[in-house]
This record gives C-alpha cells, sequence and structure tokens, in this order.
C-alpha cells in the first residue's frame, strides 16, 4: 500500500547515509511534491546488501529556487517511499 | 570526443576491470565482446524516432506512449526492458531534458549508447542546477517563458522525451518524420 498519493507535499530525508543510496545530495531535505506513482521497485540501499525489498516508488518534483535558492525550473526525481516523509 | 576516449581515467579504469574479471574466470574476452556487440547491435536512436514519429501521426498511441513507454516500445516490437521508461512530451509551454545525476541511466534500446557528455560530470551536475544555460551552450535558446523540467533518472526510470512535431512538417510520411528526430532531441539537448 502505496503512503503518499498524487499532490501530496513530502520531504526528502537529511543526512548522508552509510551506504549505498539513491537519494541524490541535492534533494535531501527538500521539499517536493509527488507527481507520479511508479509502482514499486527493490529499494537499492538493501539490494546492494544483498536484501531486494520492493516498496513503492514516487516521481517528486522539486523547485529549483528550493533547491538552489534560484532558477524557474522544476527537477523531477523518482524517490523511495523510505527516503520521503510528510512534508511539515 | 571519442578520439581522447580511450585516456580518460575511467577507461584505464574500465580496462583493468575487465582485465580483473578475466583473470578471475568469471567471463572471457569473447564473451565480453560479445556482450558489447550486443548492447549495440539492440540499440539505435532510430528505435526512440520511429516511437516519436508515430506518436506525432497517431493520436491513440501518443496517449498510450504518454501513459506507459515501456508497453508503447512493445507495441512496436522494441524491447522489454527490464525498468520503467516514461515518455515525457515537450509542448509549446514546457520542455523536458533528462539527465543522470548519480551515474549514467539512459534508455540505450532506444537511444542506442549514450553520448560521451551525457556521462561527464559537467553535464550530470550543470543539468539540474542551470539547465537553460546548459541549453543554451547546446544551441537551443529556449523563451524565457517556456518551462524547464529536468527528469533525473535511476536505473529503474528512464526517460525518453517527445519532441514537439516541427511547423512545416504536416505533408511528410511517418518514415520522413522518423528522419527528422535526433538522438539529443530525445535526450532534450536538442529541440527536434
Amino acid at each position: 500500500m502505496a503512503r503518499f498519493g498524487v499532490g501530496a507535499r513530502v520531504r526528502a530525508r537529511a543526512g548522508d547515509p552509510d551506504g549505498h543510496t539513491r537519494l541524490p545530495g541535492y534533494a535531501r531535505g527538500q521539499q517536493g511534491e509527488i507527481v507520479a506513482e511508479n509502482g514499486r521497485w527493490p529499494l537499492p540501499d538493501e539490494a546492494v546488501r544483498g536484501n531486494p525489498r520492493p516498496e513503492p516508488v514516487y516521481s517528486v518534483r522539486f523547485a529549483a529556487r528550493d533547491l538552489w535558492g534560484e532558477g524557474s525550473h522544476a527537477v523531477v526525481v523518482d524517490l523511495w517511499e523510505s527516503y520521503l516523509e510528510e512534508a511539515r | 570526443m571519442s578520439g581522447d576516449h580511450a585516456e580518460l581515467p575511467a577507461a584505464a579504469r574500465a580496462r583493468q576491470l575487465e582485465a580483473r574479471a578475466i583473470a578471475a574466470g568469471l567471463i572471457t574476452d569473447a564473451e565480453l565482446d560479445q556482450v558489447l556487440a550486443e548492447a549495440y547491435r539492440a540499440g539505435s536512436p532510430a528505435s526512440g524516432a520511429r516511437m516519436v514519429a508515430r506518436a506525432w501521426t497517431d493520436p491513440g498511441y501518443r496517449e498510450r506512449l504518454l501513459a506507459d513507454g515501456g508497453a508503447a516500445a512493445a507495441e512496436l516490437g522494441l524491447g522489454p526492458a527490464d525498468y520503467l521508461l516514461k515518455a515525457v512530451e515537450n509542448t509549446a509551454l514546457r520542455h523536458n531534458l533528462v539527465v543522470c545525476t548519480l551515474c549514467s541511466c539512459y534508455p540505450a534500446y532506444l537511444l542506442g549508447p549514450s553520448p560521451g557528455w551525457y556521462k561527464s560530470f559537467a553535464y550530470r551536475s550543470r543539468a539540474v542546477r542551470e539547465p537553460r544555460e546548459v541549453l543554451a551552450e547546446f544551441g537551443l535558446r529556449l523563451p524565457a517563458e517556456t518551462e524547464i523540467v529536468v527528469w533525473d533518472s535511476s536505473a529503474e526510470h528512464r526517460y525518453l522525451v517527445v519532441p514537439a512535431r516541427p511547423a512545416g512538417t504536416d505533408g511528410l510520411g511517418e518514415d520522413e518524420l522518423a528522419a527528422l528526430v535526433s538522438r539529443d532531441g530525445m535526450i532534450g539537448t536538442a529541440a527536434v
């Protein structure tokens, strides 16, 4: 069951995990909006340790101004559910 | 570009990795060649261009392509791929650009091997930060009011840009239209 729906505001987790991850550094701690649900895919952070546990992946749209402090474009990143929390 | 590729540090590392894998008995030189030959044979930008031209001429196909890129590729006998393929459409108001900031993920079965610049640190870091400037360096100057959306790919989620159909192409057939579509157009660094 997917935790978030299209249109939800989410925040990518801050911090730098010890091992492999697919949460790009520039998105960490930033708020964005879910624009698509992409089904379930193995979480890379665990798959790399031999545990291919699938979980929902979302396309999350970030405003350049939020990421970089400037710019009018948007950046969409596909992020696993474990990388996200509800925006506060 | 390919002339100096063999001198890059990454190329030296790849050669060492190949040598170690062969020495360890994991793969033979001939098998490695076969894998590479298959990868180059299977993918060509002509495949992606066929999909774009079909979308320009068949509204039903366009809808299916935007809803499920992998299924639309399969309709034309392309694939399957073991990742989600998403098609994103350029319009008068929006331009799409594809990058993979973490590595070099790319829909090779539709576009062929990725260009060297796609894998470069400069493109990967700048495309998400200043896409308008990057596009201008590629010779694509977009109107200020055109919104740019940058899609950061992953191994499991890869993107195909559907360029806007050029003006003055009403009389062209699907094959002629496909011939207009470039690899860079389907990455988003060219208009078509």
